[in-house]
C-alpha cells in the first residue's frame, strides 16, 4: 500500500508537469510564433474582396466552396456541401453545422452507382457538347474532405465552353483563369497540377463585376 | 511511382541523423541541444524530487501502468465535464459516458480512433488538455517502453520510467512537434483560438470555416504517430493539409521517429564493436531488422498504388473515364500516388491519419492498410513497432535453430522456454482481439447495425475497425456507424489489450534476457545480421498473418474484388 501511494504520487506529480509544457507552453509558443510570423495563414487565409463598397471575407483560400451559377467553375461533389447553407437552411435544421467527409462508398457499393450516374446523367445535360468519355474522373466523384478546393486541368478545361456561354467571356479568357489558377507539381515532382475552382471564380466575378478583389 | 521513390529516398536521408540523436538521447550521451535540455530537465526533476535510478522492468511497468491510469482519470473528467468548462467558443456539449471512455482509451493507448467528430465534438479545451496532451504523454509512454526494452535486450540497465518521459517530451517530441508545427502554418494550417468563421459566399449563401488550434495537433499527430484529427475528415481536409508541402511535411514526420527508433537500437547492440573502432549508421542487427520492414512496406506501397491507379471497374462500366484511377474519396492536389504513400505509411507506422479516405479505397488498395495493421510491425507506431519486429525475430531465430538442431542464440543470450512462451503469448494477442472481436461483430445485432456497406465490403468495415484498434493504429472504413454503446466499448477494448498486455510482456522478456549471461559466438551460431536472415525475417511475417488472417482477408477484400473485377464469376 505504501508503495502503491508512492507510485501514485509520481504519477500524479509526472502528469501535472507533462500536463503544463504540452498544454499550456506548446501551444502557447506555438500561437504566439505562428500568429507573430504567418498572420494570414493562421488566421485561415481568408479571401477578402469589395462587395457592393463593403470590403469583406468571401472564402478561404485553401477550402472548397459549393457552386451552382452556370457562369462559375464548379468544384467536386461533397457529402456536407462544403459547410454551404443559406438562411432557411440553417434555420430549418437541413445545415447541421460545421462538417468534413465523405460518402464512405465502398467500390462496390450500389448507391456509388446510382449517385454517380445520376450526376454524370444532369451533368451531360448542362454540357451537351462535351463527350461522355471526355469528363475526368475527379468531376464525378466525392472529395475525402468534402471541402476540396481543387479540380484537375481536365476538369477545368471541359468546363470552359459551357461558361463562356453563360458569362459571355471567352474562352481564351477562360483559358487565362484556369492557368493563373493552376497550382503545379511542387519542384515539379511532388502531388497533382490542380485549378483552385475558388480563386478562378473570384477572377471572373471581378471581371462580370459582381465584386471587386482586393 | 517516380515521385513515391523520391519522397521514400529523401526520408532515408531524414532519418538517419534523426536516429543517431535518438540513441544519444537514449543512452545519456553527450548532444548539440544539452546546453538548453538539461536545464530544463534539471529544473523538472527539481520541481518533482523524481529519484532518477534505474529501475527494475517491473517496477518500470507499474510505473507506466499507474501513470497511464491517472491521465485516463483526468482526461476522461476533462471530456465529460467540457460543456460547462472554459475554452469553449463553439458551444459543445459535454460527451456522453460510453463515447468518452471509447476516446480516452483511444487516445491513452496511441491509437486515437475516433468515433466522434471533431468539428462538433470537443470544446477547444478538450483539443488541447485532452487529445494534444495525450498525443505527446501516449507517444513518449510507447517510445519510453521501447527504449527501457532495447536497453534490456543490449545488455543495459533499463532505466528509470520518469526520466524517460521527461526526456522525451523535451528533447524529442516537443522540438520536432514545434518545428513540424510551424512548416504546417507557413503551409496554410490555421492555428488560432478564434470561434469558426462565417463568410458570405460569391453565390449570397453562407459558410462555416473551421478554426482553432488546428497546427498544433496536426504536429505532434504525426510526430507522435497518434493520428486523431481535428477535424472528422482528418488530414484530407485543406485545412489540416492544405498543400502538397504540408502533406510531406506530416508524412516525414510520422515517418521520422519510427524509423529513427530502429537505428538507435541498431546503434546500441553495436556499441561494443564501436568500442573496437568499427563504424556503422545503422549498426549491423539494426539493419536487419531496417530491411526487413522497408521490403514488406514496399511491397505494400506498389501494391496500393498500382489498385487506386487501375481505378474503379464499377465506374467505367456506366461510362466514367477511370484513365485518372480510382478518385472517389481522394483529393485533387494529393492525386493517387501521394494518397497510396500517405495510406500505406499511415498503417504501416501506425499512426491513422488519412489524407483520402480509406472506406472509398479500391478493394486490393485497402487490403495494405488492413494487412499492415493485421501484422503491426512494418515500423509501427513509435517504439512498439520495434518491439513487436523484435519478437519476428526470436519467433524466426527459434524457427531457424529448430531447423538446424541448435539451441537459437540472439545477440549473444540463448533463446528458451520461457522468452518462448512470453513472444508467443505476445504474438497471439493481436490477433485474437482482431478475430474475435470481429466474430462478435458480425454475430450480434449491435455489431452488425454499424455496418454501411453491403457485401463483402461490410465485412471488411468490421474488420478494419478492430485491427485498427488493436494495433493502436486509429484510421478507419469511416463509414462505419460506430458510436454505439456495442463499439464504443468493444473497440475500447480492444485497444486496451492490444496495448498494455504486449507493452508488459514485452518488457518482461527484455528483462530475462537482460538477466541472462553472455554466450559465445561459434561458427554454429546462426547469423542474424545477413541477408539471408533478413529474407528469412520477411517470410516468416507474412506466414504467420497468411496463416492467421487468409480466411478473413479472403471473404472480406479480395472477394469484393473477384466480385468488381469479373462479376461473372458470381
Amino acid at each position: 500500500m505504501k508503495l502503491f501511494m508512492k507510485y501514485l504520487k509520481n504519477a500524479v506529480k509526472c502528469t501535472v508537469v507533462l500536463g503544463v509544457l504540452c498544454t499550456v507552453i506548446y501551444p502557447a509558443a506555438l500561437t504566439l510564433a505562428g500568429q507573430a510570423l504567418f498572420p494570414k495563414q493562421a488566421n485561415g487565409s481568408m479571401v477578402m474582396a469589395v462587395i457592393d463598397g463593403e470590403e469583406r471575407a468571401v472564402g478561404s483560400k485553401y477550402v472548397g466552396q459549393q457552386f451552382e451559377d452556370s457562369r462559375f467553375f464548379h468544384g467536386r461533389i461533397s457529402s456536407v456541401n462544403y459547410n454551404c447553407y443559406t438562411q432557411e437552411e440553417k434555420e430549418d435544421g437541413s445545415y447541421g453545422g460545421v462538417a468534413s467527409g465523405s460518402f464512405n462508398y465502398g467500390n462496390s457499393n450500389p448507391d456509388l452507382k446510382t449517385r454517380v450516374e445520376a450526376d454524370m446523367a444532369a451533368w451531360m445535360e448542362a454540357h451537351p457538347d462535351v463527350k461522355q468519355e471526355d469528363i475526368p474522373s475527379d468531376l464525378l466523384t466525392a472529395s475525402g474532405s468534402g471541402l476540396d478546393p481543387h479540380i484537375s486541368v481536365r476538369g477545368a478545361r471541359v468546363q470552359v465552353g459551357e461558361i463562356s456561354k453563360a458569362s459571355g467571356l471567352t474562352e481564351e479568357e477562360l483559358n487565362a483563369i484556369i492557368d493563373n489558377n493552376t497550382q503545379k507539381k511542387a519542384l515539379g515532382i511532388f502531388g497533382e497540377e490542380a485549378v483552385n475552382v475558388l480563386g478562378c471564380n473570384l477572377e471572373i466575378a471581378n471581371r462580370l463585376g459582381i465584386l471587386t478583389l482586393k | 511511382m517516380f515521385q513515391i521513390l523520391i519522397t521514400l529516398l529523401i526520408y532515408m536521408v531524414l532519418v538517419i541523423p534523426i536516429g543517431i540523436y535518438l540513441y544519444h538521447v537514449a543512452t545519456k550521451q553527450r548532444t548539440f541541444a544539452d546546453p538548453v535540455f538539461d536545464r530544463i530537465d534539471g529544473m523538472i526533476y527539481r520541481i518533482c524530487r523524481i529519484n532518477r535510478e534505474d529501475m527494475h522492468w517491473k517496477t518500470y511497468a507499474l510505473n507506466l501502468l499507474m501513470t497511464n491510469a491517472v491521465m485516463i482519470l483526468i482526461g476522461y473528467l476533462v471530456l465529460r465535464l467540457q460543456g460547462l468548462l472554459f475554452l469553449n467558443p463553439n458551444g459543445i456539449a459535454s460527451m456522453e459516458e460510453s463515447l468518452s471512455f471509447n476516446t480516452i482509451i483511444s487516445f491513452m493507448t496511441n491509437t486515437n480512433l475516433q468515433h466522434y467528430s471533431g468539428e462538433s465534438g470537443l470544446s477547444y479545451l478538450s483539443q488541447t488538455a485532452v487529445i494534444i496532451f495525450m498525443m505527446f504523454t501516449s507517444a513518449a509512454t510507447g517510445y519510453a517502453a521501447c527504449m527501457a526494452f532495447c536497453r534490456g535486450i543490449a545488455g543495459r540497465p533499463m532505466g528509470n520510467f520518469y526520466e524517460d518521459m521527461v526526456r522525451n517530451t523535451t528533447r524529442i517530441l516537443i522540438p520536432l512537434s514545434f518545428i513540424a508545427g510551424m512548416l504546417l502554418i507557413w503551409q496554410g494550417t490555421p492555428q488560432n483560438f478564434h470561434a469558426n468563421f462565417t463568410v458570405s459566399t460569391l453565390e449570397g449563401k453562407w459558410q462555416d470555416i473551421a478554426a482553432g488550434p488546428i497546427a498544433a495537433l496536426e504536429a505532434i499527430k504525426h510526430v507522435g504517430t497518434n493520428g486523431g484529427g481535428f477535424l472528422g475528415a482528418n488530414s484530407s481536409t485543406p485545412l489540416e493539409n492544405p498543400t502538397i508541402i504540408s502533406n510531406l511535411v506530416e508524412l516525414y514526420s510520422m515517418m521520422i521517429l519510427p524509423g529513427a527508433c530502429v537505428i538507435a537500437f541498431g546503434n546500441m547492440i553495436a556499441d561494443k564493436r564501436k568500442k573496437e573502432g568499427k563504424k556503422s549508421l545503422f549498426g549491423r542487427q539494426g539493419r536487419t531488422v531496417f530491411a526487413a520492414m522497408a521490403i514488406i512496406f514496399l511491397i505494400g506501397v506498389t501494391v496500393c498504388f498500382a489498385a487506386e491507379s487501375a481505378g474503379n471497374p464499377v465506374l467505367a462500366g456506366i461510362g466514367l473515364n477511370q484513365d485518372m484511377g480510382s478518385y472517389e474519396g481522394k483529393e485533387v492536389r494529393f492525386g493517387i500516388a501521394q494518397s497510396a504513400l500517405f495510406t500505406t505509411t499511415t498503417t504501416s507506422f501506425t499512426t491513422g491519419t488519412v489524407n483520402n479516405v480509406h472506406d472509398s479505397l479500391t478493394p486490393l488498395g485497402g487490403l495494405v492498410p488492413l494487412l499492415h495493421m493485421m501484422l503491426n510491425c512494418v515500423f509501427g507506431g513509435k517504439g512498439v513497432g520495434l518491439m513487436n519486429m523484435v519478437m519476428y525475430v526470436i519467433l524466426a531465430v527459434f524457427i531457424c535453430g529448430l531447423m538446424i538442431g541448435r539451441t537459437p542464440e540472439y545477440l549473444g543470450k540463448k533463446i528458451e522456454g520461457k522468452e518462448m512462451k512470453l513472444v508467443a503469448v505476445c504474438l497471439i494477442i493481436h490477433p485474437l482481439l482482431i478475430l474475435g472481436f470481429s466474430a462478435l461483430a458480425v454475430s450480434t445485432a449491435g455489431g452488425l447495425a454499424g455496418i454501411t456497406n453491403p457485401g463483402f465490403h461490410g465485412l471488411s468495415q468490421v474488420l478494419y475497425e478492430y485491427s485498427s484498434s488493436a494495433a493502436n493504429n486509429g484510421s478507419g472504413f469511416e463509414g462505419l456507424a460506430d458510436n454505439s454503446v456495442f463499439w464504443n466499448l468493444t473497440a475500447g477494448i480492444a485497444m486496451y489489450f492490444g496495448r498494455f498486455p504486449a507493452i508488459i510482456l514485452q518488457l518482461a522478456i527484455a528483462g530475462s534476457i537482460f538477466a541472462k549471461r553472455r554466450v559465445n559466438e561459434t561458427v554454429g551460431t546462426l547469423r542474424t545480421d545477413n541477408v539471408v536472415f533478413t529474407l528469412i525475417l520477411v517470410f516468416v511475417v507474412y506466414i504467420f498473418a497468411a496463416l492467421t488472417f487468409f480466411p478473413a482477408l479472403a471473404l472480406g477484400p479480395v472477394a469484393e474484388h473477384l466480385t468488381i473485377w469479373f462479376p461473372g464469376l458470381s
